[in-house]
């Protein structure tokens, strides 16, 4: 009892880590120790593999032993389902370090009169509990206790209060899972968060645009901060769930003043010296404008620096890149037979964008580029739901920064002469750099035109410059006459001229 | 009374209650009446608060559990067992064309 009271009135909360990095850094560590969360979500939304997460990070990483009480699956089933996440159950099992308390459903004829209570379980639970050690205790799923005793609710509510309550005294933490029957409804089936539960947390799998997307979101935190708004998630073989972080948290990358170039020495010159090395430049044009070029001009540029360059294409396949690359005179082959290129090409509707976010920081751990270029976000922006989107871009702008890597994206316009593409609006205010590459109308001629828009934290060229392409690349000319109105209608800015 | 059905079987079964609690006490007393109205039926106790792994092992969750886990499937009265006829039914002990006076 007095202990009760002591994590009552301790205002600063003891954080447990539930092994989902980014998951904790929304609730400001970790889930707070010797509570209740409640972990709500359809039928496939995750539960049980953030419930087994939770109990792995904690055996595995701090030494924190478990007890898993299971109302679904039978334990040898969960050993065999989650061991696709990497987590040997059996082992822990046989070292004591889980302790399952099975409460999967039996063969077995039951009658009910009258009043009863789940002191049966509560006693199996503290003794397994005793048993092992432990300090985190998952319960998967509480809906199916409620579905045992039907006709009961009320009794099984009162019972779980009570279970809970007797847990906190020990100071276990506890982790409860619950189904719900909708994405966005009421929070769980037998609205046991109101009673029960001092944190919710929500996992989610819904369909956006024919694609499934995965989220987590913190609903409620008692006594206690945390970020708000649906997270992405993705589950990783061998992992378990990955949650992509949001940059917005932390924006503290330094910025380095040195320069790297951008594989074309008149391009360097027009943007001061090079591209800065921790930065990421968007160069935005129409089809056929020269924005594979100026990739593949960024990739050999760097190759022939000493540097690694990684590339993400997701336009065209490998027989393409090397073909144009060849025609300008750069040979991607010999690059990646040396090891300094790695070039993936995969179809954007291959996986979702927490997929391909997570793909490319893998590739990048693995790979230690120095330089990456992605080819293109238009592409990616198909598959994407807008808001899916803006938040791939700050966590792939941010990790590059964060990594010290230049990076190259590029976007496509949609109409042929200038405009904006969605994409320009979302990444004009991420990207260090912007580069617009043209048509533009001369009376009768149509030219290519190239300008620095932007470039963070240094001085710039910024005049509009013709460019021709030819078998050996770019070639940077002079300045157009009069001011074509890049950013409009050709012919309006011709006329002005 | 229904004595005679009764005096060929032999039957064990188990009452899980959860240390002394009113509930407990009352399932106690009620044990008591069903073995001395149906001789041959014996009832263990089992206190889980004593015997936790018992507990496990029955896959018990709700006291007090009265269970017959001889039967295919094991058979589960839980809650209120003071009512006999019923309990001697729900076990499958009790005539009813046999016994017609009681209660």
């Amino acid at each position: 009892m007095t202990t009760a009271d002591v994590t009552l009135i301790d205002p600063v909360l003891d954080r447990v880590k539930t092994g989902i990095e980014a998951f904790d850094d929304l609730v400001m560590g970790g889930l707070p120790r010797g509570r209740t969360t409640i972990v709500g979500g359809t039928p496939g939304s995750g539960k049980t593999v953030f419930a087994t997460q939770f109990l792995a990070h904690g055996i595995t990483v701090l030494d924190e032993p478990g007890v898993f009480v299971t109302f679904e699956e039978s334990p040898a089933d969960i050993e065999v389902n989650m061991a696709s996440f990497g987590w040997d159950i059996r082992r822990w099992r046989e070292t004591n370090k889980l302790v399952f308390v099975d409460a999967s459903p039996r063969d077995h004829d039951q009658m009910i009169v009258g009043k009863f209570d789940l002191a049966g379980l509560l006693t199996r639970i503290l003794h397994a509990a005793r048993n092992a050690a432990a300090r985190r205790i998952v319960l998967d799923s509480i809906t199916q206790l409620f579905d045992h005793f039907v006709g009961e609710q009320t009794s099984v509510r009162r019972e779980l209060m009570r279970i809970a309550t007797a847990l906190k005294r020990e100071g276990l933490t506890v982790l409860m899972t619950a189904e719900r029957n909708s994405e966005y409804g009421e929070i769980s089936r037998h609205r046991i968060e109101e009673f029960v539960a001092d944190n919710v947390v929500i996992l989610r799998n819904a369909l956006d645009r024919e694609r499934r997307r995965r989220t987590i979101e913190v609903l409620k935190m008692r006594g206690s901060r945390h970020v708000e708004g649906e997270v992405p998630i993705t589950l990783v073989v061998e992992q378990g769930i990955v949650a992509v972080p949001l940059s917005s948290l932390r924006l503290e990358q330094q910025s380095s003043t040195k320069r790297v170039t951008s594989g074309n020495s008149e391009l360097d010159r027009m943007c001061g010296g090079g591209f800065f090395r921790d930065s990421v430049t968007l160069v935005s044009g129409a089809t056929g404008t020269g924005k594979t070029l100026l990739v593949t001009n960024f990739l050999a540029g760097g190759v022939a620096a000493g540097e690694r360059a990684l590339l993400v294409d997701y336009e065209e396949s490998r027989g393409q890149l090397f073909r144009n690359a060849r025609g300008w005179g750069v040979d991607f082959g010999a690059m990646e037979s040396d090891g300094r290129l790695k070039m993936v090409c995969i179809y954007p509707e291959a996986q979702n964008l927490p997929d391909h976010l997570l793909m490319i920081r893998e590739l990048v751990e693995e790979f230690k580029p120095d330089r990456i270029a992605i080819d293109s976000l238009s592409a990616l922006e198909r598959i994407a739901p807008e808001t899916g989107f803006r938040e791939f871009l700050i966590s792939l702008t941010s990790f590059i920064k964060k990594r010290e890597i230049a990076g190259l994206c590029t976007a496509t316009d949609k109409s042929l002469v200038g405009g904006q593409s969605a994409s320009e609006q979302h990444i004009s205010t991420l990207t260090d750099s912007i580069i617009l590459l043209r048509y533009i109308q001369e009376r009768h001629l149509m030219n290519r035109g190239i300008m620095v828009l932007k470039m963070r934290g240094s001085e710039h060229d910024k005049q509009i410059r013709r460019f021709t392409i030819d078998g050996t690349g770019m070639h940077l000319g002079e300045p157009f006459d009069g001011a074509p109105d890049v950013f409009g209608d050709p012919a309006a800015g011709s006329s002005a001229a | 009374m229904s004595h005679n059905n009764l005096s060929v079987l032999r039957a064990t079964l188990r009452l899980y209650i959860a240390g002394d609690t009113p509930a407990a006490r009352r399932a106690l007393e009620s044990r008591l009446k069903i073995q001395e109205f149906a001789g041959g039926i014996e009832i263990e106790t089992v206190d889980i608060l004593v015997h936790p792994e018992e507990a496990e092992k029955a896959g018990i969750l709700a006291t007090p559990t009265l269970s017959d886990e001889s039967a295919t499937p094991p058979r589960r009265l839980v809650g209120d067992i003071s009512n006999i006829d019923q309990v001697l039914d729900y076990f499958g002990y009790y005539k009813k064309d046999g016994g017609h006076d009681h209660s």
